[in-house]
C-alpha cells in the first residue's frame, strides 16, 4: 500500500477499483511504466498526460504474438492510432481479465473484428480477420467463400453485413467464447 | 480531503475532467470539458453528451439504456438539455437548502416535500446501481473515473438528506455501514481471487501453450483439492484419533512389529517398501482395533472407520456429478456450432491467451487447416477413392491394439500369478519382488504410443485415443485386481487354520512374552492389499517423474544444445495432454480403491499431487515445446469428467464387494470378530440409540420398504429421463424449424435482389417455394399464410434476440412453430398465428412486394 500511496492518491486508487475488472491496479501501473520508464512519471497524483506509443504496446508479452493486436491497441486508445494513456492500458486490461462479463467481451469483440469503425462488420472487415487469422495462405476464393457463408449463418437482417446484435446474437452462443 | 487534489488539477488536461464536472453539475457553465471532447472525437461525442446528459438527469430508462443503447446512436438531444437544466435548477435549490439548513436537520427534513424526497431517493439508489455495475460498463476508463466522481459526490450530498428528524443520523449512520461493508465486500473478493493456489503458474503456462495444456494443469488442481477433502476426512475422524486415544504401539499384536523383523523393521529399503515400522502403522487397515469406543471421549472408531470409508466414495460420486453438471449448464446446445461452424471459426479460433511465438505460429497453421477442411467438408468433395483403405487400416489398427490390451492384460495376470509365487519363497531379488509395478508402468508407458498410429479428425481421434488408453490402464487395474483376489481367497483358506494355532500361540505370547518362530504370523492380507496400492501409487509417481526427467528435460537438453551440430531438425517433446490425463484419473482409481484398507493412501496422494504441480509446471515450462495442432479447451470439457466417474465407479465395486460380502480378516482391523463389515452399524444402534429409534431403523431396513423406494426411484429416473428426452426432441424440432426457416428466407433475399424487375413472377415463385416447404412438413394451410406465418416465425427470432438474450427463449416459440409440423390442422395453431400476423407479419412480408 505505501508503495503506490506515492504513485496514486487514496481516491484515485479507489475509483480505480470501482471501475476495473481486474483489481492488481499497481502491478498494471508497474507494467505501463515499465513499458516506457522514461516517458511515464512514477507520481500520477497530479495527472499527467502521456501516451505510450503503440509500438511499445504491441510488443508486449500478452499482445505480441496476437493477430489482432493493432486493432486492439486502436479499440481501446483514444484517438483510435493505438497510442495510450494509463487509463486506455487499464480499460485493456479490464475487459481482457476473465472476470468480465461476456456482454462486455462481445462488445469489444465487435469493435476489435469492426476493422473501418462504420459500426457493422461488412465483408472487408471480415477478409481482413481471415487473412489476419491464416496469414493470408488462402486463396483469394476460399476467403471470400468463408467471409459468405460466415454472413450467410450470422447475418440476421440480411443486411450484408453483421450489426453487434447479429454479432452479439452468434459470438453468446460459442462453446469457445470464454475469454 | 478532495479539495486540494482537485485544485492542483491542470484544466487543460483530460484527466482533469472528473474534477470540474463535479461542478458541472450544479451550474450550467460547464460547456468546456464537453467541447473539448467534441473537437476531440466525432462520433463518441454524441454518445458520450447524451449518456452524459441523462446521468444528470437521473432516470429510471438508465439502467435500460446502458445495457444496449449506448452505441445506438439516435434521437436530438435538445429536449434532453432542456429538463437536464430544469433538474440542475431544482438541484441548485436544494443544494441552497442545505447549506442553509445544515445547522438544524429538522428544517431541512421539513423544507424537502415529500416529492421531492421520492425523487432523490430514487436518484441516490439509481446512482449507487450505477457505482455497483460500473465494472461491466463498455466505457473508457476516464467516462468512467468521471461518472463515478460525480455519482458518489452526489450521494454524499443528498444521503444525509434522506430520513427525517431523529432517523436522519440513523439513516446517514446505517448509509456509511453499508458503504464500508461494500468496500470490505470488494477487499474479501479480491483476497478471495488472490488465494486461488497456483493462479499465476497455470496463466503462464497459458500464455505459452495455449488454454488446453493449462486445462490439464485446471484438472489437476480440481484433483487436488477434492483429495485434500478426502484426507481432511480420513484424517480427522479416523487417523488422528487413533493415533491420539487408541492403544499405543506394541501393546496388542497386530500393533507390533514381529521380532523376526523387528531388527530390521527400521531399515530404509523395508521401509520403502512399505513394510516394517511402516506395515505396521496407522496408515494401514490391519493397524486399527476393534474396539468399540476408545479413549476419555468414547470416541466409536470402528463405526467411524466404517462411515469415512463410505463418504470417501460418496463424497467424491457427489464432486464429480455436481461438476459434470455445472458444466452442462454452462454450454450451450450443441447444435448451435452447426449452425455457426465458419463464424465460430472466423470469430472464436484464436486463442487470446497465447503469448509465444511458437505457439501462435502453430495456431495460425491449425485455423488455417481447419478452415480448409471446413471449406472441403462445405463442398461435400471427399476422396472417394482413399475410403475403403482408411476404413480397413482402422479395423486394422483397432484389431492390432485390441490384441495389444489383450495381451498386456494376460502378461499382467501372469506377473502377478509369478509374484504370489515370488511371495513365498524367501529370498527374492528386488526386481522379483517389484516385478508388478515395474511391468504396469512400463505397459503404461510404451502401449499408448503405439495407439496414435492411426489418423482421425483431430477431436475425435483424441477421444479415440483417450478411450483406448484408458481400456488399456482399466483392464492392467482389473486384471491386478482379480490376481490379488485370487491371492486373497487363497490366504482366506488358509486363514481358518491359522486362526486355531494363532490363539494357541497368542495365549502363549502373552504369558511366556516368547515368540516361538515356527509359528505363522497372521497374514493381514487387507494390509497387504493396501501395501501393493501403495507401492504402486509411490512406483507410478516415481515412473511419471523419471520419464519426465529423461523423457522430456534430458531430451530438451540434448536438442538444445545438439541441434547445432546435428544433421536434421531435432524437435522437443510435446506434453502429452491426454496421457497425462488419463494417468491422473487411474491414479485416482487406485486412491479410491486403496483408500479403504489403507487410509494413509490419501495423505500420499495429496503429496503426490503438490509435487507433480511444481514439477510439471517446472518440466513444461523448462523443456517442453507446444504441440503442432494446439486444441483450445472448452469448458463443456465432460470427457474427463465422464472417464472418472466410471473410474470412481469401476473402483467402488471391489471396495463394495469387500464391504458387503467377504468376512473382515479375524485378527487385524477395525472389524476384526464381526461378521461382516456392515454389522458396525448394527451394533452402533442397537447399543447407542434408544430402543424406538432402533426399531425404526429395523423398520427402514425391511425389504418391504426398500424395495419400494428402489422401485420408486426408478420410476421417477424413468420419468425425469422421458421429460429430458421429450425436451431435446422439442429442441431438436425447433432447431430443424430454425434452420428451414433460413433457408426459406435465404430463398427470399435472392428473391428480392431480382424482385425489382419483375413483381409478379416474383410472388408467384416464393409461393411454390413455400408450397414445397408446405408439403414437407406436411401442414394443411393455405400457402399464402402459410408463408406469412413462416415470415412471422422467422422474424421471431430476430425480434427476440434483439432483446439481448442469448439462449433461445424456446417457449416463446414453442406453440407456433411446432404447431404447423406436430398437429396438422388443430385448431391451436391459427388463433395463436393470427396475432402475430395483425402486427409483425405485415411489416415482414412487406419489402418484397
Amino acid at each position: 500500500m505505501g508503495n503506490k500511496q506515492t504513485v496514486f492518491t487514496h481516491e484515485q486508487l479507489e475509483a480505480y477499483q470501482v471501475g476495473m475488472m481486474d483489481q492488481a491496479i499497481g502491478g498494471l501501473f508497474y507494467r505501463y511504466q515499465d513499458l516506457a520508464p522514461q516517458l511515464v512519471p512514477l507520481d500520477y497524483t497530479s495527472c499527467p498526460d502521456v501516451k505510450v506509443p503503440y509500438e511499445l504496446i504491441g510488443s508486449m508479452p500478452e499482445l505480441k504474438d496476437n493477430p489482432f493486436r493493432q486493432r486492439i491497441a486502436q479499440v481501446f486508445s483514444e484517438d483510435g492510432d493505438g497510442h495510450m494513456t494509463l487509463d486506455n492500458f487499464l480499460d485493456m486490461f479490464s475487459v481482457m481479465s476473465e472476470m468480465a462479463p461476456r456482454d462486455l467481451k462481445a462488445y469489444y469483440a465487435f469493435k476489435i473484428y469492426d476493422f473501418n469503425n462504420d459500426d457493422y462488420i461488412c465483408a472487408w472487415d471480415l477478409e481482413q480477420t481471415v487473412t489476419k487469422l491464416t496469414r493470408g495462405e488462402l486463396s483469394t476464393e476460399e476467403v471470400s467463400l468463408i467471409c459468405e457463408k460466415v454472413l450467410d449463418e450470422a447475418d440476421g437482417d440480411h443486411d450484408g453485413r453483421l450489426s453487434l446484435e447479429d454479432f452479439r446474437n452468434m459470438i453468446l452462443r460459442a462453446p469457445d467464447f470464454l475469454r | 480531503m478532495k479539495r486540494p487534489h482537485r485544485a492542483e488539477e491542470a484544466p487543460g488536461r483530460r484527466r482533469a475532467q472528473p474534477g470540474q464536472k463535479e461542478r458541472a453539475g450544479g451550474s450550467p457553465g460547464s460547456g468546456s470539458p464537453r467541447r473539448k471532447q467534441a473537437e476531440r472525437r466525432g462520433r463518441r461525442e454524441l454518445l458520450g453528451d447524451r449518456e452524459r446528459g441523462s446521468a444528470e438527469k437521473i432516470c429510471r430508462g438508465r439502467r435500460k439504456k446502458d445495457g444496449r443503447a449506448s452505441l445506438r446512436k439516435q434521437r436530438a438531444p435538445s429536449k434532453k438539455e432542456k429538463e437536464v437544466r430544469r433538474k440542475e435548477e431544482v438541484w441548485k435549490q436544494l443544494k441552497k437548502h442545505r447549506s442553509s439548513s445544515m445547522a438544524s436537520s429538522t428544517s431541512s427534513g421539513e423544507s424537502l416535500s415529500e416529492e421531492e424526497l421520492a425523487h432523490i431517493l430514487e436518484q441516490v439508489e439509481d446512482k449507487k446501481k450505477l457505482i455497483a455495475s460500473m465494472r461491466s460498463k463498455p466505457w473508457p476508463m476516464s467516462r468512467k473515473l468521471a461518472e463515478l466522481r460525480e455519482a458518489q459526490e452526489f450521494l454524499e450530498k443528498y444521503e444525509g438528506a434522506l430520513g427525517k428528524g431523529k432517523g436522519k443520523r440513523l439513516y446517514a449512520y446505517r448509509m456509511l455501514m453499508a458503504k464500508k461493508w461494500v468496500k470490505f465486500k470488494r477487499d474479501f473478493d479480491n483476497f478471495k481471487t488472490q488465494c486461488i493456489p497456483w493462479e499465476m503458474k497455470i496463466k503462464d503456462i497459458e500464455s505459452h501453450f495455449g488454454s488446453s495444456v493449462a486445462s490439464y494443469f485446471i484438472f489437476l488442481r480440481w484433483m487436488y483439492g477434492v483429495n485434500l477433502v478426502l484426507f481432511g476426512l480420513i484424517f480427522g475422524l479416523v487417523i488422528i484419533p487413533e493415533v491420539l486415544m487408541g492403544m499405543p504401539y506394541g501393546s496388542i499384536p497386530r500393533k507390533t512389529v514381529p521380532r523376526a523383523e523387528e531388527d530390521k523393521a527400521m531399515d530404509f529399503s523395508v521401509l520403502w517398501d512399505f513394510e516394517g515400522y511402516m506395515k505396521y502403522s496407522a496408515l494401514f487397515y490391519g493397524y486399527y482395533n476393534n474396539q468399540r469406543t476408545i479413549g476419555w471421549l468414547r470416541y466409536r472408531l470402528p463405526m467411524a472407520y466404517f462411515m469415512v470409508g463410505v463418504s470417501v466414495f460418496g463424497y467424491s460420486l457427489m464432486i464429480v456429478i455436481r461438476s459434470m453438471a455445472s458444466n452442462n449448464q454452462g454450454s450451450t446446445s450443441e447444435g448451435d456450432s452447426d449452425n455457426f461452424t465458419f463464424s465460430f471459426k472466423m470469430f472464436t479460433s484464436w486463442d487470446y491467451l497465447i503469448g509465444n511465438s511458437e505457439t501462435a505460429d502453430n495456431k495460425y497453421a491449425s485455423i488455417t487447416t481447419s478452415f480448409k477442411e471446413s471449406i472441403v467438408d462445405e463442398q461435400e468433395s471427399s476422396k472417394e477413392e482413399n475410403v475403403h483403405l482408411t476404413r480397413f487400416l482402422r479395423v486394422l489398427a483397432n484389431f492390432l491394439i485390441i490384441c495389444c490390451l489383450c495381451g498386456s492384460g494376460y502378461l499382467i495376470y501372469f506377473v502377478v500369478k509369478r509374484s504370489q509365487e515370488f511371495s513365498k519363497m524367501q529370498n527374492v531379488s528386488w526386481y522379483e519382488r517389484n516385478e508388478v509395478e515395474i511391468v504396469m508402468s512400463l505397459l503404461g508407458m510404451f502401449c499408448p504410443p503405439l495407439f496414435e498410429t492411426i489418423n482421425y479428425h483431430p477431436r475425435i481421434g483424441l477421444k479415440w485415443q483417450l478411450g483406448r488408453i484408458f481400456a488399456l490402464f482399466l483392464g492392467n487395474l482389473y486384471t491386478f485386481l482379480l490376481a490379488l483376489m485370487d491371492d486373497v481367497q487363497l490366504k482366506l483358506s488358509n486363514e481358518e487354520t491359522i486362526k486355531n494355532i494363532t490363539h494357541w500361540t497368542l495365549f502363549h505370547y502373552y504369558n511366556s512374552s516368547g515368540w516361538n518362530e515356527s509359528v505363522p504370523r497372521p497374514p493381514l492380507h487387507p494390509t497387504a492389499v493396501g501395501i501393493e496400492f501403495m507401492r504402486l501409487t509411490v512406483s507410478d509417481m516415481l515412473v511419471t517423474y523419471i520419464t519426465i526427467l529423461l523423457g522430456d528435460f534430458l531430451r530438451a537438453c540434448f536438442v538444445r544444445f545438439m541441434n547445432y551440430c546435428w544433421c536434421w531438425d531435432l524437435e522437443a517433446g510435446f506434453f502429452d495432454i491426454s496421457g497425462n490425463v488419463l494417468g491422473l484419473i487411474f491414479n485416482q482409481g487406485m486412491i479410491w480403491m486403496g483408500s479403504f484398507y489403507a487410509p494413509g493412501l490419501v495423505g500420499i496422494n495429496v503429496l503426490r499431487l503438490l509435487t507433480s504441480m511444481y514439477f510439471q509446471c517446472w518440466a513444461v515450462m523448462s523443456s517442453n515445446v507446444p504441440h503442432e495442432r494446439v486444441f483450445k479447451a472448452s469448458r463443456s470439457n465432460n470427457f474427463y469428467m465422464g472417464l472418472l466417474l466410471l473410474v470412481l465407479f469401476l473402483s467402488l465395486l471391489p471396495v463394495a464387494y469387500t464391504i458387503m460380502s467377504l468376512p473382515p480378516s479375524f485378527d487385524c482391523g477395525p472389524f476384526s470378530g464381526k461378521n461382516r463389515m456392515y454389522d458396525v452399524i448394527q451394533e452402533t444402534v442397537e447399543n447407542d440409540f434408544p430402543t424406538f429409534l432402533g426399531k425404526i431403523f429395523a423398520f427402514l431396513a425391511n425389504p418391504g420398504l426398500i424395495i419400494p423406494a428402489i422401485l420408486l426411484m426408478f420410476l421417477a429416473i424413468y420419468y425425469l429421463n422421458s421429460v429430458s428426452k421429450s425436451l431435446s426432441r422439442a429442441n431438436a424440432q425447433l432447431r430443424k424449424k430454425i434452420q428451414a426457416l433460413r433457408e426459406v428466407e435465404k430463398s427470399h433475399k435472392s428473391v428480392k435482389s431480382r424482385a425489382t424487375a419483375r413483381d409478379s413472377e416474383d410472388t408467384d415463385k416464393s409461393n411454390s417455394k413455400n408450397d414445397t416447404q408446405l408439403t414437407k412438413e406436411g401442414t394443411a394451410h393455405h400457402s399464402a399464410s402459410q408463408s406469412q406465418t413462416l415470415d412471422q416465425k422467422a422474424q421471431g427470432p430476430g425480434a427476440s434476440s434483439s432483446a439481448g438474450k442469448t439462449v433461445l427463449p424456446a417457449s416463446q416459440h414453442l406453440p407456433v412453430s411446432r404447431a404447423p409440423g406436430v398437429r396438422p390442422d388443430s385448431g391451436q395453431a391459427r388463433p395463436q398465428a393470427h396475432p402475430w400476423r395483425s402486427t409483425s407479419g405485415k411489416q415482414a412480408w412487406r419489402p418484397p412486394h
